[in-house]
């Protein structure tokens, strides 16, 4: 047998030399590319006689923050402004993701109701708040509403519990004394068995078919059980209740209008795409499914629970996740009113003074990158839970 | 004979099942819940509508222009009307606005041309917007030719500078978006990790962060003597962040089409090249057409971050003109104002699309 002679092709038409070249070619091209531009960056950084390097962060800052979860004074460094707008942040976001996905639920599911009022409710707000820029809303309910407020002497008040005036919403703060911390370890640790519970529970029940009573041992562990120690130890618990003195609120938690306006604004943008989500997940369930567990004899509650919403959730998990990482980010905007976030604090004052571009901007862009990887990742985990197992 | 069958008249539905009557029942008062849930809303509505009806509407003043006739309280759309040129054209020198308009109708033109179904020659529009429109724009805005005095870029302003922003990086996002998703999708591994780190950067980042470095680390990447101005930087900025999202789109229709489609194109003897200009693009761009309005929308509201590195958009000549203090208590008037010209725009585009995704699906279409 003779071979059919091979055919010869010429070198450069052999696409895996042809493959070799490009690729050759680009890693050259961007290597020149990130020379280039670091080069100019020394040398233009050299003639500005700006510094480098990251001692920055150990220098003092100089600036007050308005606000900020951990202590921060004028005297601290650089470095401490990064934490707390850091700080800043995840607390707005994880505020923001937590009202966002109840309204999208919410306006989701209404927009798929029997009630032709309710569905068209649902209908109008996705049109109109989804298709308004993010900025111009934190605006409006910042500038336009916020700001119309009443000063603090004249603040719409809930029985002199609650104050809400231009300078946010005063509420009551907790006070916790001797002995509260016993209560709030009691309540973990009913947390934590809660779930070992559920966990021992759900797999006895796929074993061997026995009901346990979930609810009513959860109930005890997580709620009696910690409120009966509260009793038994005089309720160590006080509440500090804003008064006003002068022309301000003293006492009390205060949420600035910055936050307020920040959370309102990104709760009600995302809540729109949030509710599409649902309602696209929900409509993707056949209705096949719905009737074969009827036909099996499932109440209406366990129909959904059992039935609709598993499938429902494994279509719309993934796209939910964007929208969350979306919500992050977007929380950005803050910078236009004020509200001292990452990119406000560190990207704005800190950039401003020390004059460190390049070291300010890489960590900034450093934490949302970060930030985004971890949240897909465990998103991701999720999603590969209940992803449809295919056997 | 034969005797034709002729049945009899239908009986009319039960009196119950038509009519107002009917639909109320069925539609708003189907069981205790459903009655309740409709009271309520019907109350949310109407203590919503009817205050904003009255301050709009009743006690609102829509002709003149004195801030005086204002002060009863109601909505003040004056204002609207007084500021409309600066909304619109910013700071742009008074004496060329007649450039601007040209440009706007002209994209106006297009857009029209495109919605409209069976316009002649649809298929050389798009190429010749995409090509043309930039071309014109810089023509006409910049000047410096054809005797129009040049018009520097910051004075670039108003809704004219969110149209510009907006559509340049559409211009630019799309063909760079495929590039990027034809590099994700490559088997050369140096070119496919180098697209998507490239892609999940600019995804991972918020745009402000973007813009905030396109506006102070720009200048100092580029060479001694190399200046780019304000609104290119922003551009540049916008731009690449918007490449990614596109990349990540076209990237959807790729992985929908079958891979039957480039074994048969390459079984025709086709390169890479051809299967994927003639074979696989048309097929996966039509497929992805409602995800690159999703884009395009996306990108038109991201434009009103310009102002917060100190451009005058839409949104920005708004917001400078509400502290006026000859026109007290403007704001929400204002706000409301920028919230309709933007919705119109998304909302158009979003319907555009909705339309185009009914016509484009007639052979997956199941119901």
């Amino acid at each position: 047998m003779n071979q059919p002679p091979k055919p010869r092709i010429k070198p450069w038409n052999d696409p895996r030399i042809r493959a070799w070249v490009a690729q050759i070619l680009a890693l050259v091209f961007v290597i020149w590319l990130a020379a280039t531009l670091f080069s100019n960056t020394l040398q233009n950084m050299e003639r500005r006689s700006i510094q480098t390097g990251f001692d920055f962060l150990s220098r003092t800052a100089g600036f007050g923050i308005s606000f900020s979860l951990i202590p921060y004074s004028e005297t601290d460094t650089y470095g401490r402004t990064f934490f707390v707008g850091l700080l800043n942040t995840i607390l707005v976001s994880g505020l923001g993701i937590v009202t966002a996905t109840i309204l999208g639920f919410v306006a989701g599911i209404a927009r798929l109701s029997s009630n032709w009022l309710v569905a068209r409710i649902a209908e109008v707000y996705v049109e109109i708040f989804r298709n308004i820029p993010l900025l111009l809303q934190i605006f409006f309910w910042y500038f336009a509403v916020l700001q119309a407020l009443p000063v603090p002497r004249q603040a719409f008040r809930i029985h002199d519990l609650f104050f809400l005036s231009k300078r946010g919403l005063n509420m009551p703060s907790p006070v916790a004394g001797p002995g509260m911390e016993w209560v709030t370890i009691l309540f973990l640790v009913g947390l934590v068995a809660t779930l070992l519970i559920g966990r021992w529970a759900r797999k006895r029940r796929e074993e061997t078919g026995q009901g346990f009573p979930f609810w009513r041992t959860a109930l005890g562990l997580v709620v009696v059980l910690p409120l009966a120690l509260f009793a038994l130890l005089g309720a160590p618990l006080s509440w500090d209740v804003p008064h006003l003195r002068g022309f301000n609120f003293v006492g009390g938690a205060t949420l600035l209008p910055e936050l307020v306006a920040l959370w309102f604004a990104l709760t009600i943008y995302t809540g729109t795409f949030i509710a599409e989500i649902v309602r696209s997940g929900i409509q993707a369930v056949s209705h096949g499914q719905t009737e074969a567990a009827a036909a099996l004899g499932l109440k209406r509650g366990q129909v959904t629970r059992l039935v609709v919403l598993p499938q429902a959730l494994r279509v719309i998990i993934p796209p939910l996740t964007s929208q969350y990482l979306n919500l992050t980010k977007n929380s950005s905007l803050a910078t236009a009113i004020g509200y001292p976030d990452l990119v406000n604090v560190f990207m704005g004052t800190t950039l401003n003074q020390t004059g460190q571009a390049v070291e300010v901007v890489a960590m900034t862009m450093g934490v949302y990158l970060t930030l985004s990887l971890t949240i897909s990742a465990v998103m991701n985990g999720y999603n590969r839970r209940v992803a449809l197992k295919e056997r | 004979m034969a005797e034709t069958f002729v049945p009899l008249p239908s009986l009319p539905p039960p009196s119950g099942s038509v009519g107002v009557g009917a639909w109320l029942r069925t539609r708003l008062f189907n069981g205790p819940v459903n009655s309740i849930l409709t009271l309520v809303c019907l109350w949310l509505v109407a203590s919503v509508l009817i205050p904003l009806f009255d301050w709009g509407v009743i006690r609102g003043h829509f002709v003149g222009s004195d801030p005086q006739a204002c002060r009863d309280g109601g909505a003040c759309w004056l204002f609207i009307g007084a500021r409309l040129r600066f909304f619109i054209y910013g700071f742009y020198p008074d004496g060329e606005l007649w450039r601007v308009n040209v440009v706007l109708f002209t994209a106006v033109a297009v857009i029209v041309a495109l919605a409209i179904p069976g316009t002649p020659g649809k298929r050389w529009i798009v190429p010749g917007a995409i090509v043309g429109m930039p071309i014109l724009t810089i023509v006409f805005m910049h000047g410096g030719v054809f005797g129009m005095p040049v018009v520097a870029t910051d004075q670039w302003s108003g809704l004219t500078l969110t149209l510009v922003l907006s559509i340049v990086g559409i211009v630019a996002a799309l063909p760079m978006g495929i590039v990027l998703a034809l590099g994700r999708r490559s088997k050369m591994t140096v070119i496919r990790l180098l697209c998507t780190m490239f892609i999940e950067v600019w995804r991972g980042v918020p745009l402000i962060s973007v813009l905030f470095m396109a506006s102070v680390m720009l200048p100092l990447f580029l060479p001694e003597g190399l200046q780019f101005s304000k609104v290119l930087r922003a551009m540049i900025g916008i731009v690449l962040f918007e490449s990614a999202y596109m990349a990540e789109v076209v990237r959807g229709g790729l992985q929908a089409i079958p891979r039957g489609q480039t074994e048969a194109a390459a079984a025709l003897g086709l390169g890479y090249w051809r299967t994927m200009a003639l074979v696989v693009m048309p097929q996966a761009l039509k497929l992805v057409i409602p995800g690159i309005v999703n884009t395009f929308i996306a990108l038109f509201k991201d434009t009103t971050l310009v102002l917060i590195i100190g451009l005058f958009d839409v949104l920005a000549t708004i917001h400078a003109t509400i502290v006026d203090p000859d026109w007290p208590n403007i704001a929400t008037e204002g706000y409301l104002f920028a919230a309709a010209v933007f919705w119109v725009f998304c909302f158009g585009m979003s319907r555009y699309s909705q339309a185009l995704e009914r016509k484009l699906h007639t052979g997956h279409k199941r119901n």
